[in-house]
């Protein structure tokens, strides 16, 4: 019988879905294969390829063997295809489907929908990685680039777990789609990667932090509306990548934590009490408040683009079909259909921006992106918390929905970061006090210089409150290979 | 009222609300607010399945608490609250605090600290022990990653190092406390094994710093059960463990503090611990550690080796030898007497910590010497343990 919760090593590609049984798709993947392990070889600088790395790698799905960390070179990483645990008579949770049998295979009628949803997340994998394929030159301590490589072979994993559906059910369009994935390239012209925000490049510790917060939480809630699919393995593939990305959630959460306390610290050791005295708190060799508030302002603005229109047939259509649901939609209280359902849109309506009703099954993505704002705004809560506790009056905002948004609804409306509706020529004037300036840039770019000693932290972040896997703070989180 | 039990909790100032851990729970213990992520203590069972998934560590908390939290006050923390100092009114540790959950653990601590005249108490600054982790019904598995014989070949008292590796399981312990090793199979009357205690020998961050190990000192008893089960383990082999257990033998943090350490035999364990941990966390310290060790002969005594390459300037030895040939059999107390000049001021001293370690047999010898050290200086020697005691200061485990 087959073995579904421990991976198996019987064939080059660690899975848990009886791949060595599976004569095509396994050829398939082993031709896919090799083209993966150049595009990472080409990606990483050579030294940290050569470096040993404690690293966690799945050995089972089950809460007890998915977590196993030992030291491992990057390109021998076990990259596998792992789906959660089938859960016995399943059904489909919402749409017109509600309460049949999951489903095994495809239909037809939703087979180039699934695909797009398909392409568009397994895009989203490598192109982030890509983005940060130079960050480990600056990493400000080994503890922290180890967090990067987790986060990029993890993303590695998941562009893996996308590429098994794609040569498992959609044929000669799903392995053309696979190799696609590894042709296009983050900031590429010719060929760049689907969505906006991963084509900006990640300049420096503090976008990554911002990143993993702000965007990776993006993925987060995609990932989580995808494993409500009606469409099982879709489903399974979607839950077990959710525990991975947690990591990355953490990873930005306490990365951004740490560069504020740094801050607040280095502040209270020279006596400085005013954040906004700029140039004095950077000249402690620590990244000051306002800054960082434009770097949130810039990151959340960009990662609400990418929940698209706040009205989406499209994605009223895929909830209707069964193969996107909502966040945790299993614990809604509603119909699961939205027949004759509302929810409140945000709207601009003669210059003034509205809730209006509009039917629920067209407004899933606008509701969506409320419960990332929600999620969201916790972290922003927690870093706050530790600014009262440290006694600086400074706390940081999520701006309005409506700030610099160049998808849906407020798409090139010049609102400020309260929501009001202001002239261009006034928010082109207030634009360096708001986002970050290329002297912002330069400024955290002079702080990114890397401190590879264990147990040592760059002047600009303080060390975690707890090690990896319970590890001391001097552990040597990265055994660096020195060409 | 209750009796205290072990309850699982979540730091909400690491934890990032990524709610792994509830979906990873398969009796649903786990629940959330806008706040918090929370145990419900009446629900959980200990099963660990969430402490593995948790991507900060947050998860991985415990308190022994008379009244378990419930979720309402856990929801409204910004912070996890101290562990408090329990006393069990009706526990079988007496009126002290908790040594262990496990009833016959408890009532072995209790009867192996009864040496110090008197109700035990942990030195003001030593750390906050974890307690009983893993109980008798849920202990958690070790592997063997070496065991080595540290007694001559020729005598004929077998003592092993034995060193246990824990995996990716988080077993917090501090030098002083000890863990439960249960012998497979059942006794005479069909029932499994009580586990037995065996202390610690290696200091907090592991027998070797950063690997999640901790070693231990044994010795092999003709008709034991559990010595003979331990003493012929072999690498790789897998041992069910219990613990850790303790709270009040423990090590002072304060670096000022010096300690007076006595033992026989494997009683050794818990001052190879503390003075490991000094020599890790203050080694150029000279001065401060002073070690009083009885055995038959050297080639009887366990480290006999290592402790005679330690310099005495860092750790003051004095050995005591009962079979030596052709010499007058000596014990700790002989010896203690004989350190008279450097023990005196040490009681006197309100920095200093004595301990004992041993066999229930060494208890009286080494009062009675005591004793005598403290009339040579027109001191009451009852008084002062009394006060040492009372302050966590004056420690005794025998067996």
């Amino acid at each position: 019988m087959l073995d579904l919760i421990n991976v198996s090593y019987d064939t080059q590609i660690p899975n848990n879905v009886g791949l060595s049984q599976d004569k095509k798709v396994l050829k398939a993947l082993e031709k896919w294969h090799p083209g993966y392990i150049n595009w990472w070889n080409d990606l990483i600088p050579d030294d940290f390829q050569k470096s040993l790395v404690y690293l966690r790698t799945a050995v089972s799905v089950d809460p007890k063997g998915w977590a196993k960390f030992d030291y491992v070179k990057m390109p021998e990483y076990r990259w596998g295809i792992l789906l959660a645990p089938e859960v016995e008579d399943r059904r489909i949770p919402f749409g017109e489907h509600a309460g049949e049998k999951a489903w095994q295979e495809i239909p037809g009628e939703y087979r180039s929908m699934l695909r797009r949803l398909v392409v568009i997340q397994g895009d989203t994998e490598p192109a982030s990685v890509e983005q940060q394929r130079f960050l480990g030159l600056t990493a400000p301590s080994l503890y922290d680039l180890r967090n990067l490589f987790q986060v990029n072979v993890e993303e590695g994993r998941h562009l893996w777990a996308m590429v098994y559906l794609l040569q498992k059910y959609f044929g000669r369009d799903g392995r053309e789609e696979a190799d696609d994935l590894l042709r296009r390239n983050s900031g590429s012209e010719e060929a760049p990667r689907m969505l906006g925000a991963f084509n900006e490049e990640t300049p420096d510790w503090l976008s990554f932090f911002m990143f993993t917060y702000f965007t990776d939480r993006d993925g987060r809630m995609q990932l989580e509306s995808l494993a409500q699919s009606g469409f099982d393995p879709l489903s399974r593939t979607c839950r077990f990548m959710l525990t991975e990305e947690a990591h990355h959630m953490f990873v930005g959460e306490t990365g951004v934590g740490r560069v504020i306390q740094a801050t607040v610290d280095a502040m209270q050791k020279a006596g400085i009490t005013d954040p906004y005295d700029i140039n004095k708190i950077r000249d402690l060799g620590v990244i000051d408040l306002p800054t960082m508030q434009k770097k949130l302002n810039l990151h959340y603005t960009l990662s609400l683009d990418l929940f698209g229109g706040e009205v989406s047939t499209n994605a009223a259509n895929a909830f209707n079909a069964g193969i996107k649901g909502r966040f945790q939609e299993l614990k809604i209280d509603d119909d699961h259909k939205l027949h004759g359902a509302t929810y409140p849109v945000s709207q601009v309506v003669n210059g003034v921006i509205q809730k209006v009703d509009a039917p629920a099954l067209t407004a899933v993505n606008m509701r969506l992106r409320d419960d990332y704002v929600k999620d969201a705004a916790g972290g922003v809560g927690r870093w706050n918390r530790a600014l009262k506790k440290a006694g600086v009056e400074f706390q940081f905002e999520m701006p309005h929905e409506a700030f610099n948004r160049q998808i849906g609804a407020f798409a090139g409306v010049p609102a400020d970061p309260s929501g009001e509706i202001i002239s261009q020529e006034a928010w082109d004037a207030k634009r360096n006090e708001w986002l970050p300036t290329k002297e912002d840039g330069a400024f955290i770019q002079s702080l990114m210089q890397p401190c590879y000693e264990p147990g040592q932290y760059a002047s600009w972040i303080s060390a975690p409150k707890v090690g990896i896997d319970n590890k001391p703070g001097d552990f040597e989180y990265v055994q660096l290979h020195m060409a | 009222m209750n009796a205290p039990l072990k309850q699982h909790l979540i730091d909400p100032e690491i934890c990032i609300r990524c709610y792994t851990c509830e979906e990873a729970c398969p009796i649903d213990a786990i629940t959330h607010n806008d706040d918090n992520v929370v145990v419900d203590a009446s629900k959980c069972n200990f099963c660990m399945d969430c402490i593995s998934p948790c991507p900060t560590g947050s998860i991985d908390n415990w308190r022994v608490v008379a009244t378990p939290y419930s979720v309402e006050e856990q929801f409204e923390w910004d912070e996890l609250p101290d562990q408090e100092d329990i006393t069990a009114d009706d526990g079988a540790s007496g009126d002290g605090v908790i040594e262990a959950l496990d009833d016959a653990v408890a009532a072995l601590l209790a009867e192996a600290h009864a040496g110090a005249g008197g109700r035990a108490k942990a030195p003001a600054s030593a750390a906050k022990p974890t307690v009983n982790l893993f109980t008798i019904s849920k202990p958690t598995t070790a592997t063997v990653q070496g065991n080595y014989r540290l007694t001559a070949e020729d005598s004929d008292g077998d003592v092993r190092h034995i060193i246990l590796n824990l995996g990716a399981t988080a077993f917090p312990v501090l030098e002083g406390q000890s863990i439960g090793i249960t012998a497979p199979g059942t006794d005479a009357d069909g029932k499994p094994h009580l586990p037995r205690l065996y202390s610690i020998s290696s200091p907090r961050d592991g027998e070797r710093p950063n690997y999640n190990n901790l070693s231990l000192t044994v010795k092999r008893e003709d008709q034991g059960v559990c010595s003979n089960f331990v003493c012929d383990l072999k690498a790789g082999d897998e041992v069910q463990v219990t613990g850790p257990f303790g709270a009040t033998f423990l090590m002072p943090n304060d670096p000022e503090a010096k300690l007076l350490m006595i033992c026989t035999g494997t009683g050794a364990a818990p001052f190879r611990a503390m003075t490991m941990r000094r020599q890790r966390t203050d080694p150029t310290d000279d001065g401060m550690l002073t070690l009083v060790f009885g055995a038959r002969t050297p080639d009887d005594l366990p480290y006999f080796g290592p402790l005679a390459k330690m310099p005495d300037r860092f750790l003051a030895k004095h050995f005591a030898f009962s079979r030596l040939p052709g010499q007058p059999k000596q014990y700790v107390q002989d010896q203690l007497r004989a350190q008279t000049a450097s023990v005196t001021p040490l009681l006197q001293d309100p920095k200093a910590h004595i301990y004992v370690c041993g066999l229930k047999a060494m208890e009286q010898g080494v009062d009675e010497a005591l004793a005598d050290v403290a009339r040579s200086a027109g001191l009451e020697w009852t008084d002062i343990r009394d006060a040492m005691r009372n302050d966590g200061r004056y420690h005794v485990e025998t067996y």
